[in-house]
């Protein structure tokens, strides 16, 4: 897992297809997420831009065509937070149910002081308003060492400041060799390249 | 692009391992169960209501309480532990922590196990450990009290294992409450049988050991398997 060829795909989708009641949201789609590339998904309401994430993400199993092959550990941030109300920010990514590290205190402390939530570490989190319980799950993204991201709508109630920052995170990460899938209806202000799939007229790369 | 894009060595994901990742679990489930006292209180609550209730529907003749006593308590615990083991899994569904649970790269088996345990911990344990006064409440004979322990400790485990699969199977549904009980009901026949059996040969003196032997039993094949259709109902759940 250490020694991956920049070639070498971490997401490789072949001729998916999806219908939900009894309308196609899409079919036959083909693409490859290599180490480098920043996918954002496009589309309109009700596309099935959730859909495909969670397809690719493999918590959709069954009733989809084709074969979704994944090759590396993957990050999902969904619609819901993962946030226990009852638990403070530390505890939350402490023993997150992931379980993709082991993140020691001091970690945890430099990734909440990231995401603006410095001196909030051990408030009860019900405490914290509906964005700040977007950060505490964002706070996962700069503690995160899985190569391939899957982002649903990550810029969800975060201000102005916070999708800025968080644009320099996703350049910084596949800069650095990751990958990321993301859904927004909103434009990437960032100077890399971004593809861009849009569900209703196919892969525009 | 290849030029922007690194060979990826600095990303190497250590997971931690699987022990470890459930015993972080199980600390994660007893915090928030402690930080919701009221939800390990209940089911204590509810057995020491129905005890105290018996004696009035029945009258109060001691003697006709105590030949009862086995069934009832055994009754009342089973019951008490259906009550509560619709929510093991219902939080972590609503806010998707569940599918955070279902996308770690530990085998999602020994999660649920965690998760379990921490649910028999916070209801069978308490209820087996606090039993000798309901015991002494509806006048069980004091010879029986370590078999009742001893048959709720084995018993309520195989329950919230049990009971976990039903959990899982209607996490995903907006009233699973009935649902569940009839889905887990007919597995609690037999702990219920051999369970009040053990406690009614320790009143008449006999010995409970091969009542005992046979919940453990269960309770073996229970952490073998249960796991495995808990698990199986999960990723059900999370797809639908």
């Amino acid at each position: 897992m250490s020694s991956r060829t920049a070639g070498e795909p971490l997401l490789a989708v072949e001729s998916l297809g999806l219908e939900r009641g009894g309308r196609e949201l899409f079919r036959e789609l083909c693409f490859k997420v290599l180490p480098g590339h920043l996918l954002q998904v496009d589309g309109p309401n009700g596309a099935g831009k959730t859909s495909l994430l969670r397809i690719l993400a493999g918590l959709s199993r069954y009733g989809f065509d084709g074969r979704v092959v994944r090759h590396s550990p993957l990050l999902y941030l969904g619609h819901h937070s993962a946030v226990k109300a009852l638990l403070t920010p530390r505890e939350n990514l402490l023993w997150h149910v992931a379980g993709e590290c082991a993140y020691s205190d001091r970690q945890v402390e430099e990734a909440l002081a990231k995401v603006g939530l410095y001196g909030y570490e051990d408030v009860a989190s019900h405490a914290l308003s509906a964005g700040q319980h977007r950060r505490v799950n964002l706070a996962r993204l700069y503690l995160s060492q899985c190569p391939l991201w899957l982002l649903d709508e990550p810029f969800t109630a975060i201000d102005k400041g916070g999708v800025a920052e968080l644009e320099k995170l996703l350049v910084t990460h596949v800069e650095r060799g990751g990958a990321v899938v993301m859904t927004s209806h909103q434009l990437l202000q960032v100077a890399y390249e971004v593809q861009m799939l849009s569900l209703t007229d196919g892969l525009v790369a | 692009m290849s030029s922007g894009a690194p060979a990826a060595s600095t990303l190497t994901q250590r997971s931690p391992g699987t022990l470890p990742f459930c015993v972080s679990l199980l600390r994660r489930q007893l915090t928030l169960a402690a930080r919701r006292p009221i939800e390990i209180g209940n089911p204590l609550l509810f057995f020491a209501m129905v005890v105290a209730l018996f004696p009035l529907g029945l009258g109060p003749a001691p003697d006709q309480l105590a030949g009862f006593a086995p069934g009832i308590l055994w009754i009342i615990a089973l019951l008490s532990n259906l009550l509560t083991s619709d929510a093991v899994f219902r939080s972590d569904f609503e806010d998707g922590s569940l599918e955070q649970l279902l996308l770690a790269p530990q085998p999602l088996f020994m999660s649920v196990l965690a998760y379990i345990g921490a649910h028999w911990l916070t209801t069978g344990l308490l209820l087996a450990l606090v039993s000798p006064v309901f015991a002494l409440m509806i006048n069980l004979p004091t010879q029986a009290i370590p078999a009742l322990v001893a048959s709720l400790l084995l018993g309520t485990a195989v329950l919230s294992l049990v009971g976990g699969i039903g959990a899982a199977l209607t996490v995903g549904l907006k009233r699973g409450g009935m649902l569940i009980s009839l889905l887990i009901l007919p597995f609690y026949m037999p702990v219920l049988i051999f369970g009040s059996a053990a406690v009614q040969n320790a009143v008449l003196g006999t010995p409970a050991t091969p009542y005992l032997a046979i919940i453990a039993a269960m309770l073996c094949l229970a952490i073998a398997l249960a796991p495995l259709a808990i698990a199986a109902g999960l990723r059900i759940s999370v797809d639908a």
